[in-house]
């Protein structure tokens, strides 16, 4: 116990907050932070695998329904999202670049086009949405014409929204820790962390469209 | 930074009293007094899901209406006792609280990788047991496993309590995750993989369950309030659903749970026993690998809980058998607790009175197990008081002893005062005595054919049951007893504990007792590990 391994005392602890808060070195807390986001990123998946295992289960009680009832979904508002999110998608990996050579500016305006993309994906799910609603095929409003339907729009809706609800989600995360501090000029080639992070996420939201899109739409 | 400096110096100064007032705990990101946040609040929980089950067991104490005039009531109070204890008191207990304490402690951390989603992760599990408060204003009455078509028709409020525990669910996450990275990432020099203290590789098994098992259930909960909002059609039968895929989600977390709920106690065994044997844990490497392996198993062995809900034969063999091989990492560890004891120099201090009573517990928890594993058998014992038996010794007398144990053990580091022996010997007794006296019965009361959850029973039940609430209250007396000689030392004492009061060799015990805020007044630098007791080269004797 002779050798001091790592000074106690960090003197890059912000005034007024407790020393244990910043207790790792950069290189130790950008690993364990990323460490977490995997983590995080693998609960997600499983959040969602319930839902694909119901839906697996479901389509081999209701074959038929689940056929039919696909046919209603919209195939070119679903492809056309689905295009939108790989353009995000692919904005947020620059913009993780970006932030490696300390490009602020660039981080902001890739963010701002994944950001923007995420807003056409939602005003057109909020489209689709409203036409369903239209036509009695939505919770609450549900049309006695279309009950055989249910079990497929039952799924189709919690399935789709929570995804809507993990873009707004992933919206707020590249503003919050990705274009806010890039405005400020934050980022640099030894500090990116947020930045990767947020991406990270954002890629998943991208993702698990790309599995929705197909079992939704195309398969039924 | 003088304060801290000097924090290093001045022995009086500690993580207890190194900041005052209510705020600066209720905000304090610090792991120590995050543990002492939880503890409270799920010793509160622990009190109020004891109330109930009392207020069961007192209705069950004759037969006919004893005390609850109406079934729906005796529905509520077993539903209360069932999710109080499970959700808010057994699933965050060792984690949240000792975890909490002894992880960074344990490895040469000052704390845990994520400081603030620590205290996040704590009002996260606040917010969830106040959802949980609200809905017992129309409390819910179908038993803590919300079996669907039942929770998707009641007319109680379900879709608040789902989302109490939905919300409690994503705490457990959050600080499994946490726990995860802190024991990947924080570990100080020389402390290797195979020098880490078994209740530190007993904690990053249940850190994985808790990650990876939770989210399940979380969507499976949510899933129940989309079928009562707007008839979603995935669980209900009269809409095309399945109740049978509900348990299948359902048990998919909720028997690794059990695992989330046991394997911390028995790595809290794993460190007591060695101690007061002093002798080095037999077979540390196995104690590490059959944790590992059990919450390994653990994931494809829930479908147990349904031989009798229409599975198909192929599946029930399977998941028969699979169950059969949990018992192997448990007996490997029965074995390596018993092996260190053999010849030791054993004292037989309060800690170490509830490790053996542990032990001993939970080999009939564990054999009842295999009973109950078996197919043929299991039709006859399901849904009996067989199965209320078998659970409560492995949980009650597995998770919850396993945290009574860990208290009085880590009492003297968390609070730095010494409780008394003689009275806390009497509490074990009390509490040990009046658990058998509960629970003994209820195994012949299950094999004599007394179904669970039921308001009322034939005269000829009555003695059983009789003695089984009279051992109920002794059990309740224990824990109060205990608990409440705890707490007024911590308050009152007036023995200031040393450092290292039982010679333990491992990191927590190394530092002043209670620890300063940052743990270690320099990072330890770690060379042997920590069982070498009573070994040439080991320290001590």
């Amino acid at each position: 116990m002779s050798a001091v391994a790592h000074p106690i005392v960090d003197h890059n602890v912000p005034a007024g907050e407790p020393p244990h808060i910043h207790h790792m070195d950069p290189v130790t807390a950008y690993g364990a932070a990323k460490l977490g986001m995997w983590l995080f990123l693998a609960t997600e998946i499983l959040l969602f695998a319930v839902m694909f295992c119901s839906f697996a289960i479901m389509r081999y009680y209701h074959l038929a329904e689940f056929h039919d009832a696909s046919k209603h979904l919209n195939l070119w508002a679903g492809g056309f999202n689905t295009i939108v999110l790989l353009i995000s998608s692919f904005t947020a990996a620059v913009a993780v670049t970006k932030a490696q050579k300390g490009d602020n500016a660039g981080v902001v305006k890739n963010f701002a086009i994944s950001l923007f993309c995420g807003l056409i994906f939602l005003c057109v799910k909020g489209y689709e949405y409203s036409e369903k609603a239209h036509h009695g095929m939505f919770p609450f409003v549900w049309n006695s014409d279309f009950y055989h339907y249910k079990n497929f729009l039952g799924l189709y809706f919690c399935m789709s929204g929570l995804h809507a609800l993990h873009v707004i989600i992933g919206m707020a995360i590249l503003y919050w820790y990705g274009i806010r501090p890039a405005t400020k000029g934050r980022f640099s080639g030894k500090y990116y962390t947020p930045v990767e992070l947020g991406a990270l996420y954002w890629h998943l939201v991208d993702l698990i469209w790309i599995y929705l899109f197909p079992l939704l739409y195309l398969v039924g | 930074m003088a304060a801290h400096v000097s924090a290093a110096v001045n022995e009086e100064l500690n993580y207890l009293n190194w900041q005052k007032g209510i705020w600066s705990w209720l905000t304090s990101t610090d792991h120590k007094r995050i543990c002492f946040l939880y503890l409270f609040t799920i010793l509160l929980f622990f009190l109020a899901g004891g109330v109930a089950a009392l207020l069961v067991r007192t209705e069950l104490a004759f037969a006919g209406p004893t005390i609850i005039t109406d079934p729906h009531t005796y529905n509520v109070l077993f539903t209360m006792h069932g999710v109080f204890m499970i959700f808010l008191f057994v699933v965050p207990g060792i984690p949240a609280t000792l975890g909490n304490f002894l992880i960074p402690l344990m490895i040469g951390a000052k704390d845990v990788a994520f400081p603030r989603l620590n205290l996040f992760s704590y009002y996260v599990y606040v917010i969830g047991a106040l959802i949980g408060a609200i809905a017992m204003f129309n409390p819910v009455d179908t038993g803590w496993t919300f079996y669907a078509p039942y929770s998707t028709t009641t007319g109680t409020s379900v879709s608040l309590m789902v989302l109490a525990a939905f919300v409690l669910g994503f705490s457990s996450i959050l600080t499994g995750l946490n726990f995860i990275v802190t024991i990947h990432q924080l570990r100080a020099p020389g402390m290797t993989w195979m020098r880490l203290p078994v209740f530190i590789w007993a904690s990053y098994a249940t850190a994985v369950i808790q990650t990876v098992a939770t989210p399940v259930v979380g969507m499976t909960l949510l899933l129940i309030i989309a079928e009562r909002a707007f008839g979603a059609g995935i669980f209900d039968p009269s809409k095309g659903g399945d109740p049978v895929l509900m348990e299948h989600l359902f048990w998919f977390y909720s028997h690794p749970v059990v695992y989330i709920m046991v394997l911390p106690a028995f790595g809290v065994v794993g460190e007591i026993i060695p101690v007061f044997s002093r002798k080095p844990l037999f077979g540390y490497k196995m104690v590490v690998v059959s944790s590992m392996a059990i919450a390994a198993v653990g994931f494809i062995v829930w479908a147990h809980h349904m031989f009798v809900a229409g599975i198909s034969d192929f599946s029930a063999k399977f998941f028969s058998i699979v169950t059969f091989l949990v018992a192997i990492p448990t007996a490997i560890k029965v074995f390596n607790w018993v092996s260190t004891m053999y010849k030791g120099s054993i004292s037989f201090k309060t800690p170490m009175l509830y490790a053996m009573a542990f032990v001993f517990l939970f080999m009939v928890a564990g054999t009842t197990g295999i009973y109950l594993a078996m197919l043929g058998v299991d039709v006859y014992y399901h849904d009996t008081y067989f199965v209320v038996a078998h659970f409560h010794y492995t949980i009650q007398g597995g998770a919850v002893i396993g945290l009574i144990a860990a208290l009085h053990f880590w009492f003297p580091k968390m609070t730095g005062k010494m409780y008394n022996e003689t009275v806390s010997k009497f509490a074990f007794a009390a509490l040990f005595i009046g658990f058998n006296l509960t629970f003994i019965p209820q195994f012949i009361l299950g094999m004599d054919g007394m179904p669970r959850r039921y308001y009322d029973y034939p005269a000829q039940y009555q003695t059983l049951h009789t003695i089984s609430t009279i051992g109920a209250y002794l059990n309740g007396f224990g824990y109060t007893f205990a608990l409440v000689n705890l707490l007024w030392t911590a308050l009152f004492g007036k023995v200031k504990a040393p450092r290292n009061p039982y010679n333990s060799h491992s990191l927590e015990w190394q530092t002043q007792s209670p620890p300063i805020h940052e743990n270690f007044a320099e990072i330890p630098v770690v060379t042997e590990d920590p069982y070498s007791y009573g070994t040439p080269t080991g320290r001590g004797h």
